[in-house]
């Protein structure tokens, strides 16, 4: 191997003049956070509406979500990100489409719309499954009770979806996360852009990808083990997931 | 929306797109699909040896490939495959390897980890009393594993090894990051050319869709006829 080491490159200063390497790498870890956080805020309003939508009794409703989550689901997420980036300001009215790319972090919020549409689909597949995994009665007793159809989802049927399908959202916000890292091919400076950069301007590739790659691990391990407490006190009783409490006196 | 839309640049550069960007595409898909199956078989019989030795550094590999992103280990693998082949081949200097060679180490040894999850699951959704059936009848591990074990392994999980194919399949766009002409590598560089960026992204979504599109249908089909009645 005469691959020159060097670790303290992190301490050098970056061609912007300002920050350190390492600084820079931080920065990045808070835009791929931003724009994972921003992202998973609209997959998972949209994808509890549209999966919600493919469990009620009206064949449109089910047909829309059906479309919806096959339209983003069969095209890659690199493609989905040129769409939103390069051509949707070219088909909207002209005014608009200038303004828009006229947008100081228009990379960043198309990053955040692309990511968040595109985790949706697979958010609603999650509640999907999850609803039609509540035992028919609970839908049939609350109809029963006099609550509207609206009322039922809202006060019966998507509090214990969530509370079942936590463990799959979990992997889907990692996914989230990690997805975020396609946005690099729209300009936007997070993580895995930046340690790109790093490894240009320093030709310290190793170090470089090492930095980033134990970056993403840490966030990994933190998220995961928050869900885990989150999944442990949300897991219902009498289900598998569910582990009871150490007896106390 | 239609008005300007250059319908003639997809339909002259339609061999370009397909000759050589569909065909490297569905080539990196089929390899790497091969190559992550066998490799993810063998890291899912390590990850339930019951041997610390094998299991910890599958385990360390399995889960280290999947909490990081693809984007990352595309240039993680990019910039090292040079080296492991300088390394394997004893030369004095980094190989050099060419794009497609490159591309498909990546993909197959980081869709093994996702194969490999998928075989496991496979595997232990084997009732135990074939396992021990068969070690009662003299089989050794190895043949075991080979005849009994694994076929049925397989042909359970066959709808979501397609599955995770489909989804290899889109994330073969990725190498666009390190420029290979794959099929939106060929769709951009079109696009870069002609400055016809809508028509090819486009004609490049439409082309994807359809495809996965179709391949989920069929798979669904599929797990339909296959599944095993019990």
């Amino acid at each position: 191997m005469n691959y020159h080491w060097n670790w303290a490159i992190f301490w050098e200063l970056s061609p912007d003049g300002v920050h350190t390497y390492f600084q820079t790498l931080m920065l990045g870890t808070g835009w791929t956070l931003a724009t994972a956080a921003c992202a998973w805020i609209i997959a998972l309003t949209l994808g509890s509406l549209v999966g919600a939508l493919r469990t009620m009794p009206f064949a449109a409703a089910v047909r829309f979500g059906n479309v919806y989550v096959e339209l983003f689901r069969n095209v890659p997420l690199l493609v989905q990100m040129f769409l939103w980036y390069f051509v949707m300001p070219e088909i909207v009215p002209r005014a608009f489409g200038t303004w828009l790319k006229q947008q100081p972090n228009a990379s960043f919020y198309t990053a955040v719309v692309a990511l968040g549409l595109y985790m949706s689909a697979r958010v609603a597949e999650q509640v999907r499954a999850g609803i039609l995994s509540l035992p028919r009665g609970q839908r049939q007793a609350a109809l029963a009770l006099g609550l509207t159809l609206p009322q039922t989802y809202a006060y019966v049927l998507m509090p214990m979806t969530y509370r079942i399908i936590m463990p799959p959202l979990t992997s889907e916000l990692l996914n989230t996360i990690k997805n975020s890292a396609v946005a690099l091919t729209i300009g936007l400076m997070e993580l895995t852009a930046r340690a790109r950069a790093m490894q240009e301007f320093s030709f310290q590739v190793f170090e470089a990808f090492t930095a980033a790659t134990i970056i993403y691990i840490v966030i990994n391990i933190v998220v995961t083990f928050a869900m885990r407490i989150v999944e442990r006190r949300v897991a219902v009783p009498g289900y598998l997931g569910f582990k009871a409490p150490a007896a106390g006196h | 929306m239609f008005a300007n839309y250059d319908f003639d640049v997809i339909w002259r550069s339609l061999p370009y797109l397909f000759y050589q960007g569909m065909t490297f595409t569905l080539l990196l898909t089929a390899l790497a699909t091969l190559g992550g199956i066998v490799i993810g078989t063998l890291l899912a019989l390590m990850r339930l040896s019951g041997t610390a030795a094998l299991t910890l550094p599958a385990a360390a590999y399995v889960n280290l490939m999947r909490s990081v992103p693809f984007v990352l280990m595309i240039f993680w693998f990019y910039f090292l495959v040079p080296y492991i082949g300088q390394w394997i081949t004893r030369s004095a200097q980094p190989l050099q390897v060419g794009a497609f060679a490159s591309c498909l180490v990546t993909f197959t040894l980081f869709e093994a980890a996702f194969f490999c999850e998928i075989m496991r699951a496979g595997i232990q959704s084997i009732p135990r009393g074939q396992m021990a059936a068969a070690q009662a009848l003299g089989m050794t591990y190895p043949t075991t594993m080979g005849y009994i074990v694994l076929p049925q392994a397989f042909r359970n999980m066959v709808p979501v090894l397609l599955t995770q194919t489909i989804i290899l399949f889109q994330d073969t766009s990725l190498v666009y990051v390190i420029s290979v002409t794959d099929f939106l590598g060929a769709a951009s560089k079109v696009a870069e050319r002609d400055g016809r960026l809508v028509e090819m992204y486009t004609f490049a979504a439409v082309v994807y869709f359809v495809i996965s599109l179709a391949a989920s249908r069929t798979v669904a089909h599929l797990q339909r006829r296959i599944a095993i009645i019990r």
